[in-house]
């Protein structure tokens, strides 16, 4: 059950944007979560809808895995429209009881639809396409700026890929760690919450402890492999823009220039 | 050529309690004198706490020692400027298989080493493939580490210290968490990078069968080696190991109770074939 937890769920396929550099996807989708903020009309949207449907087909990814993300948010997107729809003041159009639904409101709900649900699909684009060890590694060449003001870059982009390479391991252990003292008789199901979260410290003291243990042992052969930190290390797979990675920065700027000055016309404005 | 020394090597566990006094003092190590040469194949037997990872950790410089001294390639390991070199002549192989990948696919864990010392990025990739073709994992490079089996994963973190091209691999308890078929793989894969390579292996085990092959053994008990010799002259000393709480394989041990019972068969007989030699020879072919 535990076992099945993936992480950054990156779907394996072969398409153009899987095999963009990380740095693009990253600085990409950071521009495109900029422009959706930037927009006073609805061309603005519009566009931005268009240019993420075309992602979305060079992606190769099919659709529903983009439609999964939304499934996590859905609880938040209610009650942001809820909350717009009833409580914005103007005009109103239909009043139902107390409750009264606005022009404004009805028109902040909608774009708080489309923002967010952009928003996410646009960057869950980004993290089935990249593997999390190539969005790390990406990371760490684009804050390599922030080394000068002492920010330890390598180290963090290696806690993380570390991070990510323990967590089916340690999954594994706590499925184990459950399964040995369901044997002797705790209770992870019970309909009590109380009962059930005291049943959870036996779980996650030896969980701790073997994670202790477990670091400990990772340092000691990282460092008889000759680890030293991130100065005077080459890389096994490195970062090199290819041409297409060029292509693919004018078209994100493009896209940006063109979105936002669309989007800020003074049509149609919000 | 002498690879590794020790010279009165002595290690000591100190306790503290908070405010800094000794609270008991446990001697792992004690005045262990070690001449290994390039090229053998040494094992080392002890029961747990005897003092044989603590003597391992000191040759790659993970542990410094108390007293005394330890020279790898004619390098002291206290000389801190020589630290790195030290570590990546004599390579090091842990227990736990798990705790000793780092790498999310198996390829990109067997260059984190050649990574760190800074070699060229073309050149980490043919001592990848090279290391991986040396133990047999080629096939499975682009695996996930959490797929393989026990004795793969073990292949793997040897792979990993192979591509880092030591003249030396320590492999500390490297089939404790295996079954027998692991195991077997893996000492498998560690004969013939001795063998064929020339790799002067340092192999710490429990387990008797594996060290049939050794050229030299040595037990040790309470931080000291109390026997040293070729693994035919340690098993026939049976009850001395017994003494020691260490088995021997099975068939050395049927010779030496055959042997009690006045069947005149040698002592230190390590394998099966041999046990069946000697038997025919002395009663021949019996239908």
């Amino acid at each position: 059950m535990i076992k099945d937890i993936t992480l950054g769920q990156f779907y394996q396929t072969d398409s153009v944007i899987h095999r963009l550099d990380a740095r693009v996807k990253l600085g990409g989708t950071f521009l495109f979560l900029i422009s959706l903020f930037m927009f006073r009309n609805p061309f603005g949207y519009a566009l931005a809808i268009v240019f993420l449907a075309m992602v979305i087909r060079l992606s190769n990814v099919p659709f529903k895995y983009m439609v999964r993300g939304m499934k996590s948010i859905i609880f938040i997107l209610a009650i942001t429209v809820l909350f717009n729809l009833f409580m914005t003041p103007g005009n109103v159009i239909v009043s139902i009881w107390k409750l009264k639904i606005t022009d404004a409101g009805l028109k902040n709900s909608i774009i708080m639809i489309l923002r967010l649900s952009l928003l996410v699909t646009g960057s869950s684009v980004m993290t089935l396409t990249t593997t999390p060890n190539n969005l790390t590694d990406g990371l760490e060449k684009m804050m390599g700026g922030l080394k000068k003001i002492k920010v330890p870059v390598h180290e963090i982009a290696m806690m993380m890929s570390i991070a990510l390479r323990f967590i089916p391991i340690l999954a594994q252990e706590t499925d184990k760690i459950m399964k040995a003292q369901m044997a002797r008789g705790a209770d992870f199901e019970s309909k009590k919450l109380t009962k059930r979260i005291k049943a959870l410290i036996p779980v996650l003291v030896p969980l701790f402890v073997s994670a202790f243990r477990r670091a400990n042992d990772l340092a000691m052969a990282m460092e008889a492999r000759c680890y030293r930190g991130g100065e005077g290390r080459t890389k096994m797979k490195p970062l090199i823009y290819a041409d297409r990675d060029f292509i693919a920065y004018g078209v994100l700027i493009l896209y940006f220039v063109v979105s936002v000055f669309v989007g800020r016309l003074k049509i149609m404005n919000f | 050529m002498s690879f590794l020394k020790t010279k009165d090597l002595t290690f000591e566990y100190i306790r503290r309690d908070d405010e800094g006094n000794v609270e008991s003092v446990v001697t792992a190590v004690d005045n262990v004198n070690l001449d290994v040469h390039e090229g053998q194949f040494i094992a080392i037997l002890g029961h747990n706490g005897s003092g044989k990872s603590t003597l391992a950790k000191h040759i790659n410089a993970i542990l410094y020692p108390t007293e005394g001294a330890v020279f790898v390639d004619g390098m002291d390991t206290k000389d801190k400027e020589k630290l790195w070199d030290i570590r990546q002549r004599a390579g090091m192989v842990f227990q736990n298989p798990d705790n000793q990948i780092i790498g999310q696919v198996v390829e990109e864990d067997v260059g984190f080493g050649p990574e760190n010392m800074g070699v060229p990025t073309a050149e980490i990739w043919s001592r990848v493939e090279e290391s991986l073709r040396a133990v047999g994992m080629y096939e499975y490079r682009k695996n996930s580490p959490n797929r393989l089996s026990g004795g793969q994963k073990q292949r793997v973190a040897i792979a990993g210290v192979l591509a880092m091209h030591p003249k030396c691999i320590v492999l500390d308890e490297p089939t404790a968490m295996l079954d027998p078929n692991g195991r077997q793989e893996v000492i498998r894969a560690v004969r013939g990078l001795n063998e064929v390579e020339g790799i002067t292996l340092i192999l710490i085990t429990h387990y008797m069968e594996e060290i049939v092959h050794a050229h030299r053994v040595f037990v040790m008990d309470k931080g000291r080696i109390v026997m040293d010799g070729t693994p035919r002259e340690i098993f026939s000393q049976v009850d001395k190991l017994r003494e020691l709480r260490l088995d021997v394989p099975q068939v050395t041990m049927l010779a030496h109770e055959l042997r009690k019972k006045g069947v005149d068969i040698p002592e230190g007989i390590l394998t099966r074939k041999e046990f069946i030699s000697e038997i025919k020879k002395l009663y021949g072919k019996v239908y």
